[in-house]
């Protein structure tokens, strides 16, 4: 399991106190990183805070507060503790944690969560692109944020889908994912401000549903070779303009085992594809946002992550997967996300 | 932003279906909210229906008859599903069993607590593989979910879309951190391009502050408490126009300080 230390540490500025809960203490750290602040107030000051939306993707958003609460019910009247009830629609309430977003970078343009599980901060991208382009904003603050809570914890070893050590994305014996827990977020703008040329851009995406089953992938990756093919269609890109394939890689038997079904399918063993799950461990709704950052990180510096703790390659696989890291320019990224639901969305990230 | 409605679901407290949330509106008859309808979502396979919560049944039933009455393919549409609670049902389960001595949380409760569990029906029993969106926006979701849907068709993705918007009370004590009056749903198939079927051209547009204007409320005393008791039910003032042909602009709260100017058209007299 992938614990952010010292988060409930974390303390929210007082106007805000009362948004304080694991989630939002972790997106409150995410949005510290990486002069991201300092980039918001830029974009603030252009475009105007009403031009700029929040969309932000989470699966469980502030359910551990729930939780515990639930475990101080008043044994007599069977009520939440009072300090809880006025403070569940900032932390247990689904939008919260964009709630909590737009208010701390005083943000006044639409904002929005999604929460379709696993794709969930994939999705957001695809939203805020369709917001850009039909005028609602300028500029989208996108991202993703999902905190360790019991559900998932208890839930995902229910279903017998977490590994016992760190996961090992398509080894010929590996045995489940390993939850993690990420904020990750991006400003999408139209165009790069300041003609900044290092910069990264969403070419592309894919949307699509399995309609087969609640929690089990389609077993030939219909659905996911359905959002792959829109987001080539979407990019304007062919199989062979793509370097690189981020696969979603869970390392559950089931979603290794269809997702090379769809990639091989498109690409043959002819594009090199990892899944960095084992670097992350699967951060569930924030997966989407984290992987677009570590896409972004890959493109900038030329580099195709290997599956980190993976030794043997499923032999039934038919893909090109990588075990090691190489280093080398590429241009173009294809990045998978399947959810609970069959949720499924497919992210193009090229240079400009 | 322009769309075309094709259909409408609905139901709620004293509104069985969309025929019956006309003759409402058109006042042919009072308004007797005392029997809440229960859903039948007959798209969803029997077994199906035993096992998926009351909200999958809310909104799955307004959106098998927004579809029925478009005379559209629910395999050509994508989905918005828009929430503010979710699964509430399935998450005062999960969090019961949590806080008791020998905490578990069942696989199959795992699954459906997830928001989009409705939409993940609802693509499984229409066999629609097209792109389905999942949302939330506390008493924003239904201005939420239609902007999503709006966008789709505006930017070219999509050329029909079924939006459903629904919140059912959660059970007690979470119902204390949001009480909600009563469960309300309704749905819309929505299209780009104008069909012999159609009722109503949308033109959607995001309202800053300073342009916002008074939001539309509902006349009756109890409709207009449905309106503010559950997220969904934001859309009953959309509906009223619909069903009385009106020719006139609806202004929907979206967050504390936007607004969405819905300026509404009928295509054709709805049929008596």
């Amino acid at each position: 399991m992938g614990r952010v230390k010292g988060l409930e540490e974390v303390s929210l500025k007082s106007s805000l106190s009362k948004f304080t809960c694991r989630n939002n203490q972790l997106a409150w750290l995410g949005l510290q990183q990486d002069g991201f602040e300092n980039e918001i107030v830029a974009a603030r000051q252009q475009y105007g805070a009403h031009r700029i939306g929040v969309l932000i993707g989470t699966s469980t958003a502030g359910i551990l507060e729930t939780e515990h609460a639930y475990q101080q019910k008043d044994p007599v009247t069977g009520r939440l503790p009072a300090t809880f009830i006025p403070r569940g629609q900032y932390t247990q309430d689904a939008f919260s944690v964009a709630h909590f977003v737009r208010q701390y970078l005083e943000l006044t343009g639409p904002a929005v969560v999604i929460s379709t599980a696993c794709s969930s901060s994939a999705k957001v991208f695809a939203t805020a692109s369709r917001y850009i382009e039909a005028g609602l904003c300028e500029a989208v603050v996108v991202g993703g944020v999902d905190s360790l809570c019991l559900t998932t914890l208890y839930g995902f070893a229910a279903l017998q889908l977490t590994s016992p050590g760190p996961c090992r994305p398509c080894d010929a014996t590996r045995d489940g994912l390993t939850l993690g827990e990420a904020a990750a977020f991006v400003l999408l703008e139209k165009s790069p401000r300041n003609g900044n040329s290092q910069t990264t851009a969403l070419l592309g995406y894919g949307e699509s549903s399995d309609a087969y089953h609640m929690s089990h992938p389609h077993p030939t990756g219909q659905g996911a070779l359905l959002s792959m093919q829109a987001s080539l269609d979407s990019s304007n890109l062919s199989t062979s303009d793509i370097d690189f394939i981020h696969l979603h890689g869970t390392a559950t038997v089931a979603n290794d085992q269809t997702e090379d079904r769809a990639v091989a399918t498109m690409f043959q063993a002819h594009t090199p594809c990892s899944s960095t799950k084992g670097w992350t461990g699967h951060t569930l709704g924030a997966a989407g946002a984290v992987e677009v950052v570590l896409g972004d990180l890959c493109l900038q510096q030329g580099l195709l992550p290997g599956c980190l703790n993976t030794t043997n390659v499923d032999p039934s696989f038919s893909s090109h997967v990588l075990l090691e890291n190489q280093e080398r320019p590429i241009r173009y990224i294809m990045s998978n996300f399947f959810g609970f639901g069959g949720n499924n969305c497919t992210l193009i990230l090229g240079k400009l | 932003m322009k769309v075309f409605v094709h259909g409408v679901g609905v139901l709620g407290p004293g509104i069985e279906n969309w025929n019956s949330c006309r003759t409402l509106f058109k006042e042919q008859r009072p308004y007797d909210d005392s029997v809440t309808p229960v859903p039948m979502p007959s798209i969803l396979p029997a077994n199906e229906r035993r096992r998926s919560s009351e909200i999958v049944h809310w909104s799955l039933g307004v959106a098998q008859e927004a579809v029925h009455n478009s005379q559209l393919s629910p395999k050509d549409m994508a989905a918005v599903f828009a929430s503010s609670g979710g699964e509430v049902g399935i998450l005062h389960k999960i969090c019961e069993s949590l806080a008791s001595p020998m905490p578990i949380v069942s696989p199959t409760l795992f699954h459906q607590s997830v928001h989009n569990a409705a939409a993940g029906y609802w693509s499984i029993a229409s066999n629609s593989q097209r792109p389905s969106t999942s949302l939330a926006c506390y008493d924003s979701s239904f201005g939420g979910g239609l902007l999503e849907a709006a966008t789709l068709l505006a930017t070219g993705q999509e050329e029909l879309v079924l939006f459903a918007a629904y919140d059912v009370p959660a059970p007690f004590p979470l119902s204390e951190t949001r009480p909600l009056i009563a469960p309300f749903a309704m749905a819309f198939v929505l299209g780009k391009q104008a069909l012999p079927i159609s009722l109503s051209l949308l033109h959607i547009t995001l309202l800053s502050e300073s342009m916002a204007k008074a939001p539309t409320t509902m006349i009756h005393p109890s409709l207009e408490s449905l309106r503010l008791g559950n997220p969904a039910a934001r859309g009953l003032p959309l509906l009223h126009t619909i069903a009385n042909n009106q020719t006139t602009s609806v202004f929907l709260d979206f967050l504390d300080n936007l607004q969405l100017q819905i300026d509404h058209q009928p295509c054709r007299p709805c049929p008596d």
